[in-house]
């Protein structure tokens, strides 16, 4: 019988969004929690986004974006990760995303999004809940 | 300190012993290929000490030995995540395949971690023949997690012509990279407070490679002269006089000195047949380790069958016993066996 697995996720920054303090705020508190968490920092394009997701073998990826380009840069994130294999990752997102974006990005396969001001326990939480 | 972590327990006792065979071997095949996907999930696989770890890595064994590894340890932000940036870069325009296994400190209190290693290999993420992995030590000491010696032979079988392990690096015990690698680099920059003495003897013996890092900042003249000096100081020096390579990572300057370090390092371990050798004892070590730890689950698994054993704890707390003898009482009979 193996032992307990530790969950790993991904927080990442895709585009040319600067923002940062959230996603550090987010990482924090998902070690707090006990979860190993790899921030890949600013800047990043979707192809290396789904790279590093998928050599790192994480459970959930979260994307977060201020600076309004979700609705590319999310589906194309998620077209990337089923052409490699990768559908099963969580993929939640967070940051600046207006309520009327959300049916968009969730069908796209988006899970959930979290905007400001969710408490990290919440995320957290939700992360536990639905990777096993 | 309660442990506050999220689990997820995976519990394969649903699968069929065929089913299980047969998904290992595909997970290994696809490592023997190259396949990301395989490579990822077998490394999960034996971090996460699952029941189908050992197979695996019995299956990949034969496959390893190939590879040429490389450790960077130093104290924190001496710069060694941009470094072996660099350093993979130019590999790969030398048409190398590499592997990395970036390692971070677990938080002591929740037992997370936050692995920020890539933040600094910006510029190989994409290359086709570069894979990095990320870890956490998960509570071990040394600087490098107990998975991480497997997860370089994975890397190993998989095709890659170079390992470059990046340790945890507190300036204190870092030891156990220099049994893992074939050369190591140590990564020091100047102006960080610390004094050469202060930074344990043992990591400053040992290393095959110093590099002082952001060698454009005041100071590190003084440290090349400092490690110089204490090279000097060595009692014991070896046939291999450990060179000091300038480097500024940033601006990619230093990269082809340090890897021709390297280099010079890797043919004089062949010539002198020290490469062998140090080879034979790393795997040596490694046997001695999993006995050591079969046996140590077997007498603990029998001590918690025993029941007697809080028995025996309570006479030692009222000093009616010892520990010394209480131990022998433990196994003793197990030894006469």
């Amino acid at each position: 019988m193996g032992k307990d697995k530790i969950i790993r996720v991904m927080v990442a920054k895709p585009g040319l969004d600067g923002h940062d303090r959230g996603a550090k705020v987010i990482s924090r508190a998902l070690r707090d929690a006990g979860m190993e968490v790899i921030y890949t920092g600013l800047r990043q394009t979707p192809e290396q986004i789904v790279t590093a997701a998928l050599q790192e073998d994480v459970d959930a990826l979260l994307l977060s974006i201020l600076s309004g380009a979700h609705n590319h840069l999310f589906p194309k994130v998620m077209q990337l990760l089923k052409e490699k294999g990768g559908e099963d990752i969580l993929v939640i997102g967070g940051g600046v995303i207006p309520q009327d974006d959300i049916p968009g990005l969730k069908n796209a396969g988006i899970k959930e999004v979290f905007g400001p001001g969710t408490s990290t326990e919440i995320i957290a939480n939700y992360i536990k809940e639905n990777v096993c | 300190m309660h442990r506050n972590v999220f689990h997820c327990s995976l519990s394969p006792s649903t699968s069929s012993a065929d089913t299980e065979l047969i998904n290992k071997m595909n997970l290994v095949d696809g490592v023997l290929k190259g396949n990301i996907r395989d490579i990822a999930r077998l490394i999960s696989v034996v971090e996460n000490e699952l029941p189908e770890a050992t197979n695996a890595m019995q299956e990949i064994f034969p496959h390893t030995g190939n590879a040429y590894t490389v450790g960077f340890t130093g104290p924190p932000g001496a710069g060694k995540s941009t470094l072996v940036d660099k350093v993979t870069l130019h590999l790969c325009r030398l048409g190398k395949k590499i592997g990395i296994v970036a390692i971070d400190p677990s938080s002591p209190f929740s037992g997370g971690a936050i692995l920020g290693d890539r933040i600094r290999m910006r510029d190989i993420v994409t290359e086709k023949d570069v894979f990095i992995r990320s870890l956490s030590t998960r509570g071990s000491m040394g600087g490098l997690s107990r998975a991480a010696g497997d997860i370089a032979k994975i890397l190993d079988a998989s095709g890659k012509d170079f390992v470059l392990i990046e340790t945890v690096g507190v300036g204190q015990d870092e030891v156990d990279i220099f049994k893992t690698a074939d050369t190591s680099v140590l990564v020091l920059m100047p102006g960080a407070g610390d004094d050469i003495q202060s930074i344990k003897a043992g990591i400053m013996e040992i290393a095959d490679i110093f590099v002082v890092n952001k060698a454009d900042r005041e100071g590190a003249d003084g440290l090349v002269t400092s490690i110089r000096q204490m090279l000097d100081l060595n009692p014991k020096p070896g046939p291999w006089r450990p060179p000091i390579v300038k480097t500024i990572a940033t601006h990619n300057e230093g990269i082809e000195e340090l890897f021709s370090a390297v280099s010079e390092h890797r043919e004089f371990l062949v010539s002198s047949g020290s490469l062998a050798e140090r080879r034979r004892e790393r795997l040596r070590a490694e046997i001695i380790r999993l006995v050591e730890r079969r046996v140590s689950k077997i007498i603990q698994s029998q001590i918690r069958q025993n029941g007697r054993f809080e028995e025996l704890i309570e006479k030692v707390v009222a000093r009616e016993d010892d520990p010394y003898s209480c131990t022998e009482r433990i196994v003793g009979p197990l030894e006469k066996k």
